[in-house]
C-alpha cells in the first residue's frame, strides 16, 4: 500500500493521490461554513437568548429563609456542619472523604485550602462588624473567654429552642431567654444584621489573601448546603432532576456530560457513599478505552461490523462494485 | 559544518506536508458525504466562540449582566458553544463509524479526544465564570467530585479568578494549539480511505 516512489525514494506516495480526484475549494467551503454558522447562532441567540438568574446571597437567605442561615451559623460555630467535618482539601476531618478500600486520592495532597468554618464563616466576619458596632466586641469577648465546653453548651441550648423560635425584624425570638444561652442569641442577631446589610460575603472573604473578591471559596461554602439546595430546588436544578447538566429554565446545559450524570442515576453509583470517586474513575476508564480504541483488537473492528460506513461511502462502493 | 536549523525545518515541512496537500484544490472522489461537513462546522462554531468570547472578555465579566448588548453577546457565545459541541459529537461519531484512525491516523483520533476533553474543561470553567446562580450551583455541586478525585485542592471550582483565567486564556490557547495539530495531521495523511469493500458481499475486490 505504501510503496515508495522511485523519483523521490524517501517520500511516500500521498495516499489520496492514488484515487480519482474531484475539484474542491477548501477556502470557499470554510468561508461559507463560518457565514452559515454565524447565521445559525445569531438566530438562536436572538430567538432563545440565555438565562441569567442572580447568585444566591446571604442577604437573600436572611430575608427569605432566615432560619436556614441561623442553623448554618450555629452548626458552623459548633464545628458540626458539613464543611467543618469535610476533610481534605479544607481540613483534617474525614466527613466527606471518599475512598475505595484504602484508595483515597482526596487525601493525597492534604489540606491545601484551609477552611475553619467557625473562624472563617462566623467569628471573623463578626469581628469585622465589631469595628463598626462596638457592642459586638463585648459579645465576642464573652464568647472568646469561655471554655470550649461552655461554648458548645450555649450553642446546644439555643439549637434546642430553634424549632419553636421565630425571627422578627431580623431578630431571633426564642421561647425562653436565660444565661445558659450565653452570648449566642446576640451573635445570631449580629450575624443576621450583617447578612441583611449585604456585607456578610465580603466580611467572610476579606481574609482570603490579597484579592478576596476573586476567590469566594469560603463565602460560597457558607451557603453550599441547605440554602443553595432550597434555591436550586425552586429552579428545578437539583441532581435528581438532572440539574447538574441543565441550566436554569429549559435551556440545554452541559448536555455533553450526559454519560457522567447518567452514572449518578443508576446503581451501584446512585446509592454509593463514594459515588463521586466511582463515577470519576468509571468515566476515566471508559474515556481511556475510547481514546486508545485504534489499538484495541476487537473494539476497533466495531465500525466494520456496524457497516454504517457502507452508507457514508455508498457512491464509492456502488461504483467499485459496479465495475466488477 | 553545522546543520542549518531553519533549512531543515523548511525541508521537513516541505516533505511532510507540501502546500498542495495543506490547501488542496481537489479531493478524492469518495469524499462525497455530508458527514465530512461535521468537522468543518465544528471549526466554524469554534471561530464564533472565539469571536463572541473576545467581545465578552474585552468588556469584562460584569458587563453582560447589566447591558442588553452584552447579554446578546453572551447568548451568541452560549449558542456557539451548544453548536460546537453538537457538531463535535456528530463529528466524533462519524469518525468512529468510518474507523478514521486507520493507516497512521491514530494521532488525529487521539488528538481529537484531547480536544473533546479540553473542550469539556473549557465548558465547565465557562459555566463557573458566569457570576450567576448557575455558576454558584455548579461550583458547590461539582467541588465534591473534584475533591474526591484529588484535584480539588489545586483546581478549585469555588475560586472565580482561577476559573476565569483558565477559561479566557489557558484552555482556549491549548485548544487552538491542539486544533492546529489536528488540521496539520489531517492534511498530512489526507482524507481517510474507504474501508475495503465488505468481505461478505458477493462482489469482492481484487
Ligand atoms: C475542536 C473540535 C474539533 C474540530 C474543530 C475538528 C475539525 C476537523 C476537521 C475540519 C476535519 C476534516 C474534515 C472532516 O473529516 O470533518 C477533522 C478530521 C478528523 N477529526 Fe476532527 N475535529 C475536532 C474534534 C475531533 C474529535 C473529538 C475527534 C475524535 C475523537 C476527531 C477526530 C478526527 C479524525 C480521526 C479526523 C480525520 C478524518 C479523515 O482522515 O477523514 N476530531 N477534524
Amino acid at each position: 500500500m505504501k510503496q515508495s516512489n522511485s523519483a523521490t525514494p524517501d517520500r511516500q506516495v500521498y495516499a489520496n493521490s492514488r484515487f480519482e480526484q474531484i475539484p474542491y475549494d477548501l477556502v470557499k467551503e470554510m468561508t461559507w461554513a463560518i457565514v452559515g454558522m454565524g447565521a445559525l447562532v445569531l438566530i438562536l441567540a436572538g430567538v432563545f437568548s440565555t438565562p441569567d438568574v442572580p447568585m444566591l446571597t446571604a442577604k437573600q437567605v436572611a430575608s427569605q429563609d432566615p432560619m436556614v442561615l441561623v442553623n448554618t451559623e450555629l452548626s458552623d460555630l459548633a464545628s458540626t456542619g458539613e464543611i467543618a467535618q469535610y476533610g481534605p482539601p479544607y481540613n483534617h476531618n474525614n466527613g466527606s472523604v471518599q475512598a475505595i478500600g484504602g484508595f483515597a486520592p482526596q487525601t493525597w495532597l492534604g489540606v491545601t485550602i484551609p477552611v475553619n468554618s467557625a473562624q472563617d464563616n462566623v467569628l471573623n466576619p463578626l469581628q469585622r462588624l465589631a469595628a463598626i458596632n462596638p457592642a459586638v466586641s463585648s459579645t465576642l469577648s464573652q464568647w472568646r473567654t469561655a471554655s470550649g465546653r461552655t461554648q458548645q453548651a450555649w450553642i446546644q441550648a439555643v439549637q434546642q429552642q430553634l424549632p419553636k423560635a421565630t425571627i422578627h425584624n431580623g431578630r431571633l425570638i426564642l421561647p425562653q431567654s436565660g444565661t445558659n444561652l450565653g452570648p449566642v442569641p446576640a451573635m445570631v442577631n449580629d450575624y443576621l444584621a450583617l447578612a441583611n446589610s449585604g456585607l456578610l460575603e465580603s466580611a467572610i472573604d476579606a481574609h482570603n489573601g490579597p484579592a478576596p473578591e476573586l476567590d469566594r471559596t469560603r463565602s460560597l461554602l457558607l451557603l453550599q448546603g441547605k440554602a443553595d439546595h432550597i434555591y436550586a430546588g425552586k429552579l428545578n436544578m437539583k441532581g435528581e432532576q438532572w440539574g447538574i447538566i441543565k441550566e436554569t429554565g429549559n435551556y440545554p446545559g452541559a448536555v455533553w456530560l450526559w454519560f457522567y450524570t447518567l452514572l449518578y442515576q443508576i446503581p451501584p453509583y446512585s446509592t454509593a457513599a463514594n459515588a463521586d470517586l466511582l463515577v470519576v474513575l468509571t468515566v476515566l476508564l471508559v474515556t481511556a478505552v475510547l481514546v486508545f480504541i485504534p489499538f484495541i483488537p476487537g473494539l476497533r473492528s466495531i465500525p466494520r461490523r456496524l457497516r454504517v460506513y457502507r452508507l457514508i461511502w455508498r457512491n464509492y462502493y456502488r461504483e467499485q462494485e459496479g465495475q466488477r | 559544518m553545522s546543520k542549518n536549523w531553519t533549512r531543515s525545518l523548511r525541508d521537513r515541512l516541505q516533505q511532510e506536508i507540501p502546500m498542495e496537500h495543506l490547501l488542496p484544490d481537489t479531493l478524492p472522489k469518495y469524499v462525497d458525504s455530508y458527514v465530512y461537513l461535521f468537522g468543518v462546522l465544528t471549526l466554524a462554531a469554534f471561530v464564533w466562540i472565539i469571536l463572541s468570547g473576545t467581545i465578552l472578555a474585552i468588556f469584562g465579566p460584569d458587563w453582560w449582566h447589566v447591558s442588553p448588548v452584552g447579554h446578546f453577546f453572551n447568548s451568541l457565545h452560549f449558542w456557539s458553544i451548544q453548536s460546537f459541541f453538537f457538531f463535535m459529537i456528530l463529528h466524533l461519531w462519524a469518525q468512529f463509524l468510518m474507523a478514521a484512525w486507520r493507516d497512521g491516523r491514530h494521532f488525529t483520533w487521539i488528538g481529537g479526544w484531547l480536544m473533546f476533553l479540553v473542550s469539556i474543561l473549557a465548558g465547565l470553567t465557562g459555566y463557573l465564570s458566569q457570576n450567576n446562580f448557575d455558576a454558584q450551583w455548579i461550583a458547590v455541586q461539582g467541588k465534591d467530585a473534584m475533591n474526591a478525585a484529588g484535584i480539588g485542592g489545586f483546581f478549585n471550582l469555588l475560586n472565580f479568578g482561577q476559573m476565569y483565567s483558565l477559561h479566557i486564556f489557558v484552555l482556549p490557547l491549548i485548544l487552538i494549539l491542539l486544533l492546529g495539530g489536528h488540521l496539520l495531521l489531517i492534511r498530512k495523511h489526507g482524507v481517510v480511505e474507504p474501508l475495503p469493500p465488505d468481505p461478505k458481499s458477493e462482489v469482492r475486490q481484487g
